[in-house]
């Protein structure tokens, strides 16, 4: 609840219980409150679904952003957008920004096992970068056609900003986020067998085939709608499961709750920052999180290729 | 009967692959036994467990697991019965030699995954069993090829299958383990009833453990039985394309007479004169 115009912490506990004066009650009912909402939520599905993608490929690099999908998720969006529905389409947009989820999910994963059994991490993050180049030239095709003022809000939410929140928007969100993520949290224990490759889940008792789609559906989903509230930001699906995996191991019974916490905890404190690092202006939440999350994927690049 | 498997005129290619992995085999591999799948490099050994275990589905044919097709059994299910010991498997985070063996009994335990007294004592017994428990704490990427395959087995035991698949589980193996392990399987086999079916490339080994043999040349069944009528000089020259001596063990111990494969020098040339 801290932001570019200050409030003593007593006046925003004021405003949360409905007896501040109305300036006060505006900015921390329908500004900060809708905002730390968002980032709360698109913050413990990105780390989430990010933990889930790490198993799912046994790959420590995975994550929407990297792989692609977020931007496939963001085209879905914008054609979404252009075609004429509302940012605040409770269905439409979710399920737009979905199916271009899928699509790049689909092209990466084609791309990566063209080259035989299992994915090797290089061809598979150069499929990601690939496919996320192509599809933002998409996006950057699409929003030349707009205005000024169209095309700088574009940029900004493909940068990945909560400056567009709102209380309908947060619900609208968490009528999706949060099945989804109690969803995953079931299948924490058969995705822990994954995590030893297919062939030996399949032997522990695992419907594999099934189990697997059932992931890729439900973390698309949860990109695609994360995506669709707040654009593309990138890294929090890295940063996070990793920090939680020295931290505690990686049993994902305590991973995936344990990512939703700190993700969601993660995002509120970059979305914070941007608003007041350089205020009364703001930064994308995007650029925070990138800033945060390049280094450790370097690292985490450095040391994979040093395992061989 | 409980722990058989029946393969009748199984066949199964590989996609893109010019000639079939697996052609015209029929097996039967009966509890009490141990089995070992013999043949170079390339006969199917590999395939023939993947499709024994329903991993892959047969092209023609029919496989049955106690007296049921393979496809038709429950993955949690038949892994109550069967365990299967893969020749190696992705390390992509670390987890404790513990955590690894706890996977075993996922089979048993419901959707909830609580954990039972039982649970707990399987999981020792299997590392017991395996050799593993002074590991018990350490992260697998610290271990040796040996102690992670030792690991695995332990794995599998926590199952509490009645029957156990391994493909090559000594090919990293130092001699003491290698016979340890080879000991182990042959008393699940024979004192606890176990079907126990072993893939390997150690001849000798399998002729002196193994009561059932199968051996194969390019995905077909070239000959199966008891290690005495498998292991002929001609039919081993034949298959690995080497000359060879098959003599009788010398002893002591209760393998004294089992056949055992001397690879002579000279190479494929005389092989193929002889």
């Amino acid at each position: 609840m801290v932001g570019p115009v200050p409030l003593p912490l007593s006046e925003v506990l004021r405003a949360l219980r409905g007896a501040a004066d109305p300036t006060a009650g505006t900015i921390v009912l329908e500004l900060r409150l809708p905002r730390v909402g968002l980032a709360a939520l698109v913050g413990a599905g990105l780390a989430v679904s990010g933990a889930v993608f790490q198993a799912l490929l046994r790959n420590p690099l995975a994550e929407p952003y990297v792989l692609g999908i977020s931007s496939g998720a963001a085209v879905g969006a914008v054609v979404a957008m252009v075609f004429g529905m509302t940012a605040t389409s409770v269905v439409a947009l979710p399920l737009a920004a979905f199916g271009g989820a899928v699509l790049a999910m689909v092209l990466v994963l084609a791309m990566a096992g063209a080259h035989g059994r299992g994915f090797d991490t290089r061809v598979l993050l150069l499929s990601g970068v690939v496919i996320g180049a192509f599809f933002n030239a998409l996006i950057l095709l699409v929003i030349n056609f707009a205005d000024v003022e169209t095309f700088r809000a574009a940029m900004l939410w493909i940068m990945g900003s909560f400056a567009g929140a709102s209380g309908e928007g947060v619900l609208s969100l968490g009528l999706y986020v949060l099945p989804a993520v109690a969803l995953l949290f079931a299948l924490a224990r058969p995705l822990n067998l994954l995590s030893v490759g297919e062939q030996s889940a399949f032997h522990l008792g695992v419907e594999v085939t099934r189990l697997k789609l059932v992931l890729y559906v439900v973390t698309s989903l949860v990109v695609g709608v994360c995506v669709a509230g707040s654009g593309a930001i990138g890294f929090v699906g890295l940063v996070v499961p990793h920090a939680l995996r020295l931290v505690g191991g990686s049993d994902h019974r305590w991973l995936l709750p344990g990512c939703a916490l700190a993700g969601a905890g993660f995002l509120v404190a970059a979305d914070t920052l941007a608003r007041v690092v350089v205020a009364p202006a703001e930064l994308p939440v995007g650029v925070v999180t990138a800033l945060v999350g390049v280094p450790v994927f370097l690292w985490l690049l450095v040391r994979s290729e040093g395992l061989g | 009967m409980s722990g058989s498997f029946r393969l009748r005129d199984v066949h199964f290619g590989y996609e893109g692959a010019g000639r079939p992995a697996l052609a015209e085999v029929t097996l039967d591999l009966d509890p009490g036994e141990l089995h070992a799948v013999l043949g170079p490099n390339g006969s199917g050994k590999s395939t023939l467990l993947r499709v024994m275990l329903g991993e892959l589905g047969a092209t023609r044919g029919t496989v049955e697991f106690d007296g049921r097709e393979i496809a038709l059994w429950r993955r949690r299910e038949i892994a109550r019965e069967v365990a299967f010991v893969p020749q190696s498997e992705p390390l992509a985070f670390p987890m404790s030699v513990r955590a690894l063996v706890e996977m075993g009994r996922y089979p048993h335990t419901g959707p909830l995954g609580r954990r039972t007294a039982h649970d707990d004592e399987a999981v020792d017994d299997a590392m017991r069993r395996a050799g593993v428990s002074e590991l018990s704490e350490r992260p697998i990427d610290t271990l040796s090829g040996g102690e992670r395959q030792r690991a695995r087995i332990a794995r599998a035991l926590a199952q509490e299958p009645r029957t156990l698949v391994l493909d090559e589980p000594t090919a990293s193996l130092d001699l003491h383990f290698e016979m340890e392990t080879f000991e182990l399987m042959r008393s699940l086999a024979r004192d606890a009833g176990f079907t126990v079916v072993v893939a390997t490339h150690n001849l000798n080994l399998a002729a002196r453990f193994s009561s059932h043999v199968v051996l194969l040349s390019g995905g077909r069944v070239e000959a199966v039985g008891t290690p005495e009528e498998v292991f002929t000089h001609d039919g081993i020259e034949r298959v690995f394309r080497w000359p060879v001596a098959v003599v009788p063990h010398p002893g002591p111990g209760p393998d004294a007479g089992a056949p055992q494969v001397l690879p002579l020098s000279g190479g494929s040339e005389s092989a193929e004169a002889s």
